[in-house]
């Protein structure tokens, strides 16, 4: 048994003792928290040694009926299961006291946060379709029952839960179905024999089998427009959960679409990538916005996530795109930028995730236009937040800035590269990405500056109070990951690399590309930013004269104290990009004047109210949910509760099975 | 690290902070001098400069390090930008950072920097600069990138060193389509990055026009003194690069002292030429208001794209 | 666009020569600013006609900017308070507040009688009295209104230029 194996055997077995002490033992906050950190510290180790290349593969033919359960770890798989490890050893850690801090203790919460994390270390292990559907189910399951775990809370979180469950389940109905065509073409439904066959389907079947597991796995991943269950159910979840979803189990819906339409179906043809590419760019674009227009704090990371999760596919659109124009070092380029972006998002959502659970257990509220003034307060939960904006912004020095010029580096040598569809697909997603980038920037920024700085907008805010230890070491182990991922990406580029089957970039302080002129230093980078910021602070000190810092009011326009009222808010914040994207978003606006009894002369009060709705969940769902409500309305006239009816029914159906039995045949 | 590039690290940061307050000086003079006035003078701006750092540190109550390291930031990210893009010499510095992306984003972390610290503040005022700040750098953001795509295309790499020197061995190039295009393109940016008119106007006093000076009204002496400097050579820088991307001849391309010398004098011309233009240009144009700019950026985006499809089927 | 430059052509330079620098004794702080003067404007209850003077001489034909003085939106950028009119009760405070504003060395100007010494308001019941009464007074310029040359060479004091 080698290391992965051991690993992986480490994996299921502490998470199911974890869970079974969780039903048993009577201090479970922490049992569970630290049995799920070291769960994810074994996956971690799995997959690191699945990426150094030790794969593994195991078939369990007892364990399931049919084909039985089959494991294998390779290196896309491998780092999957090292990322889930690693945001689950974060939350892990963090879950110890935050749990303790809220009604989480009951039993089955405490049962299914290991099960949760076993499930996602699970599924990129899956070596045939049944095990992999099991996990899955598995996994949906258990971060069902962690997202309704606040029920109690109002009717938004039971809300986001039915959501969740009928949107995964039809996701999984989807997958189930692509595999279920692609198996009925294959030998038996372990992944070796299905990758032989994916080469012989007929086009016709392959894109069957990859538009139906596209749906259903983009469902999971949150992409645009199966995304509608993401921005209820993320901010709903405690905490740590969000943080698990949000960083860990969308990735799994990358997995699936890279395991399905490279691995299994062997590429495709360019018309499915240029659909993964265009579903990217929509998703980018259009998360980002509705995230530009949140004042949910929680809400706007998960919105966030779609728009990573967005710009991951275009990613990996553009490797397929050019991988079937034979373009193998930059279809391995791109991959290998989406893929290090899975790594860093899943990072800094990580972090930004258990910042806003900090915030959230010291004020009890998520709503920046309530918070603010946190900086004082919560020192190290502020850092911690600031630490992540930057990271999710696409800025120098941050994490997701290595990787975002990987994929602009791609996207730009992809021109010449991929023919009059390239030419038209390539500045297309490089405007998206960009604006997705400038869009993220003003998002973050807004998250920042208006919920952590300047004056509290609330007394809960003025009250805070910084977290308990655990819950900063939680958010430690997810910053230093950031850190070091903005620093030295070559750190993990060989292991990404190894995932995407293809060395396109190399070099250790400075990434260069291979067959491609382009080189980028985010360490030399950092460096020289902060010489930079000492030689001006040095050449300041040593030119202004020897005047003592004067501490003053704010410039209140010499009027009276200014209030944390007059402060720009969350909302204020966001209505520029609010009006200029005005077509897009559609906003709400409700404006109510009450006058004055004696005079309508005379304002009483102005009420002012803004929603931004979910444009597409307004255009697309609502026209079929009120047809499901119309056709349930309409069956109900059938069953009126008269046996006779019902009696009539029977006759009826079997008179008409014998016509056309007698027509038929 | 070549020779080359050494000489033109130390030169250029040299020559951009010493160089740009006179160019906002320049820029003040021509347009003073449009409008029949006698203008102060192109060293004003340093003077101003001298005073503001002689005068007393204030820290307005309430504000955190935020604010206070804001200013050392914005300088800094545009010093780097001054030390690594060719702007004297065709080698870079530090050449795997003098990446177009790399400079972009160096830019907008400087301006992002800006935008806290004005929300740090609390005040009406700089929450509202903070805002149009970032919608303004999120519209320019797909211009900018797009153009730097078509200019790269050609390339076949968005080193900045590779692109200046590609031209400099084709100066055919500079009056192809995608050039044309994407310069037009990038000079709306510009305009929308550095807060001149028709986007922002620098000069104004009235609060609710302001953009960029909103977010600095509570800045005063050296911590103001900074925040001026930066935007003067966050000006000359991206005058530079325009400069230096579609016309990059007098740049030296060897370490003799004359070849430098050239090359800073070419700098300086082009820089105070495209200077002057954007001074003049100013004289004739009213500023747009806010909610006009997209509209102005929206076209500018599609020159853009234009100039990506120009280069691909025109190549 | 073409007419614009035409009539910039056509009208060429209306800044007059700059009279010689004015006598007097300067302010002992000014010359800690170096030729350069960012000034804030305060009008603390004034009747608008210094404002337009102040207008003027910032407008082509007197060109204050030349002799290195400039407006500015906020008291923290400036140097000097540019004070117009009788301090009213209402902006007695605010005047003071905007003078703690302005980081130090920093001047005050009084500009017009009513500035100087209430004018035609003193006594009257709105007025808590002359700008020095609640500010100290660095520069007076006489005239009600003052005219722009008074105003320019009042700065010139100032910038020394």
């Amino acid at each position: 048994m080698n290391l992965a194996a051991t690993g992986m055997a480490a994996v299921v077995a502490i998470g199911l003792v974890t869970a079974l002490l969780a039903a048993v033992v009577p201090a479970r906050s922490a049992v569970v928290g630290v049995g799920t950190a070291v769960t994810g510290a074994a996956a971690v180790v799995a997959g690191a040694a699945a990426l150094a290349g030790g794969s593994f593969s195991v078939v369990l033919p007892e364990v399931l009926p049919l084909s039985g359960v089959a494991l294998t770890l390779d290196p896309l798989g491998g780092l999957f299961v090292a990322v889930t490890g690693g945001v689950a050893v974060a939350a892990g850690i963090y879950a110890m006291s935050y749990v303790d801090s809220l009604d989480l203790r009951t039993r089955g919460v405490q049962v299914a946060l290991p099960l949760f994390v076993v499930a996602m270390a699970l599924v990129p292990a899956a070596a045939n379709v049944s095990t992999l559907l099991v996990c899955w189910e598995l996994m949906a399951l258990a971060s069902l029952v962690l997202v309704v775990a606040e029920h109690r809370r109002g009717p938004r979180v039971a809300s986001a839960g039915r959501w969740y469950a009928v949107m995964t389940h039809l996701g999984f109905v989807s997958v189930l179905i692509g595999l279920m065509v692609f198996v009925a073409h294959a030998p038996d439904d372990s992944f070796a024999a299905l990758r032989e066959a994916g080469g012989r389907l007929s086009p016709a079947v392959a894109g069957v089998v990859f538009v139906a597991t596209l749906a259903g796995f983009t469902s999971k991943a949150g992409i645009v427009p199966l995304h509608a269950w993401l921005p209820r159910a993320h901010p709903e979840a405690p905490s740590h959960v969000s943080a698990l979803m949000s960083a860990a189990m969308v990735n799994l819906g990358v997995y699936g679409v890279v395991r399905v339409g490279v691995d299994l179906l062997g590429g495709g043809t360019a018309w499915w990538w240029l659909l993964v590419l265009a579903l990217g760019a929509v998703s980018a674009v259009y998360g980002i916005l509705q995230a530009a227009m949140s004042s949910d704090l929680k809400r706007l990371l998960g919105q966030s996530t779609t728009e990573n999760m967005g710009l991951v596919l275009v990613g990996i659109g553009a490797a397929g795109l050019f991988a079937s124009s034979g373009e193998h070092t930059l279809a391995a380029l791109a991959l290998t930028a989406a893929l290090l972006h899975v790594v860093g998002h899943a990072a800094f959502k990580t972090l930004l995730f258990l910042a806003a659970g900090s915030v959230l257990h010291a004020t009890g509220s998520r709503d920046l236009d309530a918070l603010g003034g946190l900086r004082p307060v919560m020192p190290v939960t502020t850092a911690a937040f600031g630490l992540g904006a930057l990271a999710a912004s696409a800025l120098p020095p941050g994490t997701a800035f290595v990787s975002e010029w990987l994929l602009l580096q791609a996207l730009i040598h992809g021109l010449p590269a991929g023919g009059v569809a390239a030419a038209i697909a390539m500045p297309v997603a490089v405007a998206a990405v960009a604006l997705t980038a400038g869009l993220a920037v003003a998002t973050f920024v807004k998250a920042f500056g208006v919920g952590f700085l300047a004056k509290p907008r609330s007394g809960a805010a003025a009250d805070a109070h910084e977290s308990p230890f655990t819950m900063l070491a939680g958010m430690g182990v997810a910053a230093v990951v950031c850190v070091v991922l903005a620093l030295w990406p070559a750190g993990v580029l060989p292991a990404v690399q190894a995932a995407a089957g293809g060395a396109a970039v190399s070099g250790d302080v400075t990434l260069r590309l291979s067959q491609a002129t382009g080189a980028l230093s985010p360490l030399l980078l950092t460096l020289g930013l902060l010489a930079a910021v000492v030689v001006v602070a040095g050449v300041v000190r040593a030119a202004v004269a020897r005047r003592a810092r004067r501490e003053a009011r704010l410039w209140d326009c010499g009027g009276g104290p200014m209030s944390a009222r007059m402060e720009y808010t969350a909302t204020s914040f966001a209505e520029p990009l609010q009006r200029v994207f005005d077509d897009v978003v559609q906003p709400e606006l409700d404006v109510d004047v009450s006058h004055h009894q004696e005079s309508r002369y005379l304002v009483q009060a102005v009420e002012y109210r803004r929603k931004v709705p979910d444009r597409i969940e307004r255009r697309l769902y609502e026209p079929v949910l009120n047809a499901i409500t119309a056709w349930g309305g309409a069956g109900r006239r059938l069953a009126s509760g008269s046996v006779h009816r019902y009696l009539g029914y029977g006759f009826y159906v079997v008179c008409g099975a014998l016509i056309l039995l007698a027509v038929t045949r | 690290m070549s020779a080359l590039g050494v000489v033109g690290g130390v030169v250029q940061p040299v020559l951009i902070v010493a160089g740009s307050p006179l160019l906002v000086g320049l820029m003040r003079q021509v347009r003073a001098r449009l409008e029949g006035r006698a203008g102060a003078g192109v060293a004003q701006p340093w003077r101003d400069l001298r005073k503001l750092l002689r005068k007393e540190r204030i820290t307005p109550r309430g504000t955190s390090e935020v604010f206070r390291f804001a200013p050392l930031v914005l300088v800094a990210t545009t010093l780097v930008v001054a030390v690594v893009v060719p702007f004297v010499a065709t080698e870079s510095a530090v050449d795997p950072v003098a990446d177009l992306f790399a400079v972009v984003a160096l830019l907008a972390l400087g301006a992002v920097a800006l935008a806290l610290a004005g929300l740090d503040t609390g005040t009406a005022f700089g929450g509202m600069g903070a805002s149009r700040e970032m919608t303004i750098l999120a519209l320019v953001e797909p211009t900018l990138l797009v153009a730097i795509f078509a200019l790269s295309v050609r390339v076949g790499s968005t080193n900045l060193g590779a692109i200046v020197s590609s031209t400099l061995h084709d100066p055919a190039r500079v009056i192809s389509p995608v050039s044309l295009l994407a310069a037009v393109a990038l000079i709306v940016v510009i305009v929308a990055e550095t807060g001149r008119i028709p986007v922002d106007n620098p000069s104004t006093h009235l609060e609710l026009t302001m953009v960029h000076e909103a977010m600095v009204l509570e800045y005063a002496g050296p911590d103001l003194a900074l925040v001026e400097l930066a935007s003067a050579m966050r000006l000359s820088v991206f005058l530079g690069l325009l400069a230096n991307l579609f016309a990059p001849w007098g740049i030296a391309t060897e370490a003799t002292p004359l070849a430098v010398l050239i090359g800073v004098l070419a700098l300086v011309v082009k820089v105070g030429v495209l200077g002057g233009l954007l001074a003049a240009g100013e004289v004739f144009v009213a500023k747009l208001r806010l909610f006009r700019v997209p509209e102005l950026l929206a076209g500018s985006s599609l020159l853009a794209l234009l100039a990506v499809a120009a280069s691909f089927f025109l190549a | 666009m073409l007419s614009l430059w035409r009539k910039i052509r056509r009208t060429g330079r209306v800044a007059e020569p700059p009279p010689p620098l004015p006598e007097g004794e300067r302010p002992e702080r000014a010359a800690l600013l170096g030729g350069s003067v960012q000034i804030r404007h305060v009008d603390a209850g004034s009747c608008n006609g210094c404002e337009i003077e102040i207008g003027s001489a910032f407008g082509p034909v007197h060109d204050g900017e030349r002799y290195g003085a400039r407006l500015v939106a906020s008291p923290r950028h400036a140097d000097a308070l540019l004070v117009t009119g009788v301090v009213t009760r209402n902006m007695a405070e605010p005047l003071r507040r905007t003078f703690d504003a302005v980081p130090a060395p920093k001047l005050v100007v009084a500009v017009g009688d009513c500035a100087r010494n209430c004018g035609v308001f003193a006594g009257a019941y709105g007025v808590a009295g002359a700008v020095r009464d609640v500010v100290p007074v660095d520069v007076e310029i006489h005239g009600c209104p003052p005219r722009p040359e008074a105003i320019v060479e009042g700065l010139r004091k100032l910038t020394g230029r």
